[in-house]
């Protein structure tokens, strides 16, 4: 059942093809990093499916891989080994300026902490995407406060970061991760620093987003309580995916490897 | 079994019809445990025959959904233990997760990591399926979040313990979780139990 995903293609994916062109994928992916006896193996041949609308967990212990997942899934690293696509294209062969691209158009991230940029306000912060896109000032602002609307902040979009809450601050780095219909949004422990109602308030947003715009987002957590709000959870260990829920390990074998 | 403690803390707050027992519990506990008219009725009259509740106003051949009930002094007495005692399983706690996943250990290490995997991706599974139908429902109410606030903690206990099991596990002497499934259940380990 897993191993239909974990077979690198002959050719890269027929986009809009009949299963359709995947948020991202990954074909036994290996990173790694440092050399000889420094050499750290962060991904041992990971194979994923992220389908356009899909919010998926990844689960693990630290150090398993997640967070270098999510930079390969947003192209600001590269893989080792194997391939990575985004939005349909094959990472490896994009250059330096298409990237870059991708990194703004496709890709949305939300950290930890320390998303905004102090010295914009909120409505400037949302809108720089777009700006640096070459949208028009005018347009841009206008989209930064749809987006904002969406998650739910609408006045006092003129202050900056400072001003607004640990909770509100990551609503408005959701806003800006959304701004201009990316296919994929990254989300790494966005609820680090929050309260548990503030954190749930926060996924609860993130769980929103597929079916309002279409987005894929990915969370990295490792709370349960976040990650039953998603559709599927991969698991992580070791730099290899252990189960999925989609593709769940015990599921097939139930009665001979159980018994 | 607390449906009896329920239906006098309902009471507690005023006499009330059977059928009204019923939806107000049914809402208090976030629609998770639908309860018949007929256990309600069963209920009551237990209560009654303890002496924890009565029948008020009406006498004789009234039917059963006419009567109103009211709680006791002894009722109120009662239900202020129920408040005070701490639900607990007698030590040593007996739950089928562990039971589970120790005896799989007994079998070997490699089945019993295999067994880890598998349940914990089973408790996020429901978890999930828990989350999406209160989603569909739409239920927005308080009883429903906490509810499944619940859920999700126990769950996360459970989750953890598989973590704590598997770290362990996976930190045991090589010889231990290298044995292949079909030898582990012959291996040494088991003298060391
Ligand atoms: N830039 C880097 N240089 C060297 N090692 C790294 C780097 N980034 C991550 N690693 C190593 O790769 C492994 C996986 O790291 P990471 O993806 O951050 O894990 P997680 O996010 O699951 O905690 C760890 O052993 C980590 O130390
Ligand atoms: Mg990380």
């Amino acid at each position: 059942m897993t191993t239909d995903h974990t077979t690198p293609p002959a050719a890269p994916p027929a986009i809009d093809g009949a299963t359709g062109t995947a948020a991202v994928e990954f074909f036994d992916v290996v990173k790694r990093f440092g050399a000889g006896s420094n050499e750290v193996r962060a991904l041992s041949g990971v194979s994923l499916r992220i389908e356009p609308g899909e919010f998926v967990a990844i689960m693990g212990p630290s150090g398993c891989g997640k967070s270098t997942l999510l930079h390969l899934a947003g192209g600001m690293e590269d893989a080792t080994a194997g391939r990575v696509y985004v939005a349909g294209r094959d990472v490896a062969d994009m250059s330096i300026t298409d990237r870059a691209a991708l990194r703004r158009r496709e890709v949305g991230y939300v950290f930890q902490r320390l998303n905004l940029l102090a010295s914009l306000t909120a409505l400037e912060n949302v809108s720089l995407p777009l700006e640096l896109e070459g949208v028009a000032a005018k347009q841009a602002r206008a989209r930064a406060r749809d987006a904002l609307a969406a998650v739910g902040l609408d006045h006092r979009v003129d202050r900056y970061p400072d001003d607004f809450s640990g909770g509100q601050q990551q609503r408005i780095a959701i806003a800006r991760a959304i701004v201009g219909e990316r296919s994929v949004l990254l989300a790494d422990e966005p609820t680090g620093s929050l309260d548990t109602v503030t954190s749930d308030a926060v996924i609860e947003l993130l769980a929103g987003l597929p079916a309002q715009f279409g987005t894929a987002v990915v969370l990295v957590t490792h709370e349960p309580r976040f990650a039953s709000w998603t559709d599927r959870v991969v698991f992580l260990r070791d730099g290899r995916i252990v189960d999925d829920t989609a593709h769940p390990v015990g599921a097939g074998t139930a009665s001979g490897g159980f018994r | 079994m607390a449906v009896r403690e329920g239906l006098l803390a309902l009471l507690h707050e005023g006499p009330r019809y059977g059928y009204q027992l019923k939806t107000e519990f049914e809402a208090a506990t976030g629609g998770v445990w639908p309860l018949n008219v007929g256990q309600v009725y069963t209920t009551l009259d237990r209560l009654e025959r303890d002496g924890l509740v009565e029948v008020r106003g009406v006498e004789g051949e009234t039917a059963p959904s006419q009567k109103t009930y009211a709680i006791t002094v002894d009722g109120v007495a009662a239900l202020g233990e129920w408040w005070e005692a701490v639900p607990s399983d007698d030590p040593p706690p007996r739950d089928e997760l562990m039971l589970k996943v120790l005896m799989a250990i007994e079998r070997g290490d490699d089945h019993a990591l295999r067994v880890i995997t598998h349940q914990r991706t089973v408790l996020l599974t429901l978890l999930q399926a828990r989350r999406k139908e209160r989603r569909a429902a739409g239920d927005e109410s308080l009883a429903a979040r906490l509810v499944t606030d619940a859920l999700v903690a126990r769950a996360e206990a459970d989750l953890r313990w598989l973590d704590t099991c598997e770290e362990h596990l996976q930190r045991r002497p090589a010889s231990a979780t290298s044995a292949p499934t079909t030898a582990s259940s012959t291996s040494t380990r088991k003298a060391s139990r």
